[in-house]
């Protein structure tokens, strides 16, 4: 589904912001990548919805190859891959059904359908009620929302989540966290840059990835339960 | 429908610069369309003089009737001869009386007819031109009874240099408008792109294609062009009628002269902004 083989970024002067990273993520799995600030979340992020191509390395997903697609392909890959950000980016001015709608009408869903599925999508993330608000009057949980319900208008198989809790209180994050849940159960894999230590410890089920100054420094998959947990 | 609705929007954001845009595009097309009147009205007015392209060879008043048989026998075996009319120094004066109605007074109180016999020579298809011409001319110097020979040659060679600098002078005048004309679109399709950059973003990541996220500034500048041409249209036809009143009458062009104007209007705004899009999408 997700896999990186190798994958060096360099930004020019700055240094690396990726070193040798390799990883996999399988079809259906969900995967928490965290580290300080800095370590390359965003970067392996942006590398896997291919906003940015490695300096060297492959990225590969759902049989797209960084080494293949071309620029002008790139679309066909952003319908397989949902983002969602930190920062939400809605568009302001409008109501919460109207921005699904947006990405529905721009990536050819018909008229007729439009409106029945922004309403499906809407209530598949527990919005039904607040669809005609406009965004700025929407909390930040609300917000997220609405920006995951836009990231499912394609039916992606994966889902790119870069901090989504990050501006949201531990109440909305959990509800967030929740809903990720269900999305991961009914089989799209979701991969979720975080540093909230509290959440991943949260869920100790869920696979966690560490990065730190660009380079994999822990895969809970890989590695023996952490000793303290073993001893006890 | 969603690239119409955009490109509409685009152009209420900013009327004036569209606006500005679309006098630019009618300004360089007006230009054009100046010359496409000009040079219409030259051909028309060559084609019609090449139709009497003919050599004039005035005789003397003593040239003897034996003389001159001779040389129309000679003359119409060459190809390049279809007709040979003789001109008797009566009819020449007859011919001046009908077109020169004013001076009708003088003919009368005239004693003797001070006009000379002539032949008119005319050309056969094919051959009504400057070289063809002057040979027939250089021809008919040779005989002794000829006192001189005249033809169009001068007027027609002026015609076409006159159509040459026009041409030049559109070439140059024109292009520099539609240059400052795709400038001019394509800092209206920036604005525009810089007014959408959210919207496209969000298409972008969701996967819009970029064919439809281009179309809106492509229809944008097609919508310019087309309203440059339609003004450079009306501009073009305006001034043709005022010159027609006032000056003298001009032919107006074939309104598929028209039609191509406006189309390649719309097409010039299709390129300057295709050219801006690809600019400038990816600063956003
Ligand atoms: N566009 C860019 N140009 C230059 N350097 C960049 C760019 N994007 C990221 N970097 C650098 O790459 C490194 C990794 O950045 P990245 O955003 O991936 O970190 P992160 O783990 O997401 O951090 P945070 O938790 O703060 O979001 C940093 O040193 C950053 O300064
Ligand atoms: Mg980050």
């Amino acid at each position: 589904m997700i896999k990186l083989t190798e994958v060096t970024k360099d930004y020019s002067r700055r240094g690396r912001a990726l070193d040798g990273v390799s990883l996999h993520v399988r079809k259906g799995e969900f995967v928490f990548l965290t580290g300080h600030s800095g370590s390359g979340k965003s970067t392996t992020l942006r590398l896997i919805h291919m906003a940015d191509r490695p300096t060297s390395g492959e990225v590969r997903v759902c049989g797209f190859s960084s080494e293949l697609t071309s620029d002008r392909e790139i679309w066909k890959l952003r319908r397989k891959v949902g983002c969602v950000f930190q920062d939400f980016r809605l568009l302001p001015g409008r109501t919460a059904r109207e921005n699904v709608e947006f990405a529905l009408e721009v990536t050819g869903s018909s008229r007729t359908e439009i409106l029945p599925r922004a309403n499906r999508l809407l209530a598949q993330v527990g919005l039904s009620a607040k669809g005609g608000a406009f965004v700025e009057e929407l909390s930040g949980g609300e917000q997220q929302r609405v920006a995951i319900a836009r990231a499912l208008v394609n039916d992606p198989p994966v889902l790119l989540a870069d901090e989504p809790t990050g501006n949201l209180d531990e109440r909305a994050s959990r509800g967030i966290l929740e809903l990720f849940r269900e999305l991961n159960a009914s089989g799209m894999a979701i991969l979720m840059a975080t540093h909230d230590l509290e959440m991943i410890r949260a869920y100790p089920k869920i696979r966690t990835l560490e990065l730190s100054e660009g380079r994999l420094v822990f895969d809970s998959a890989a590695a023996p339960a952490p000793a303290g947990r073993s001893g006890g | 429908m969603h690239a119409m609705r955009e490109a509409m929007a685009a152009v209420r954001r900013a009327p004036l610069l569209t606006a500005l845009s679309a006098a630019m595009v009618a300004l360089a097309l007006y230009v054009v369309g100046l010359f496409a009147v000009v040079t219409f009205n030259l051909h028309e007015a060559l084609s019609r003089v090449e139709e009497r392209v003919q050599v004039v060879a005035y005789m003397r008043d003593d040239a003897r009737d034996a003389e001159i048989d001779l040389a129309r026998e000679d003359l119409m075996e060459m190809e390049e001869v279809e007709s040979i009319h003789h001109v008797s120094k009566d009819e020449a004066l007859r011919v001046a009386r009908e077109d020169l109605p004013e001076f009708e007074d003088l003919f009368a109180a005239m004693e003797v007819n001070p006009l000379p016999a002539s032949l008119e020579i005319g050309l056969a298809p094919g051959f009504r031109t400057p070289d063809v011409t002057a040979r027939i001319a250089d021809r008919l110097s040779i005989y002794p009874f000829i006192e001189d020979v005249r033809y169009g040659e001068e007027w027609v060679d002026r015609l076409h240099l006159l159509q040459r600098i026009g041409a030049l002078a559109t070439t140059i005048l024109g292009g520099a408008f539609a240059v400052v004309a795709a400038l001019i679109i394509g800092t209206a399709i920036r604005i525009a792109i810089f007014a959408r950059r959210e919207e496209i973003h969000v298409m972008r990541l969701v996967g819009a294609t970029n064919g439809f996220i281009r179309r809106p500034f492509l229809l944008e500048g097609a919508l310019t062009g087309l309203m440059g041409g339609i003004l450079a249209s009306v501009l073009v036809f305006v001034s043709h009628a005022l010159v027609s009143r006032a000056v003298f009458r001009l032919d107006w062009i074939p309104w598929e002269w028209v039609l191509l104007g406006i189309a390649s209007g719309a097409f010039f705004g299709v390129l300057a902004s295709a050219f801006a899009v690809r600019r400038y999408l990816r600063e956003v």
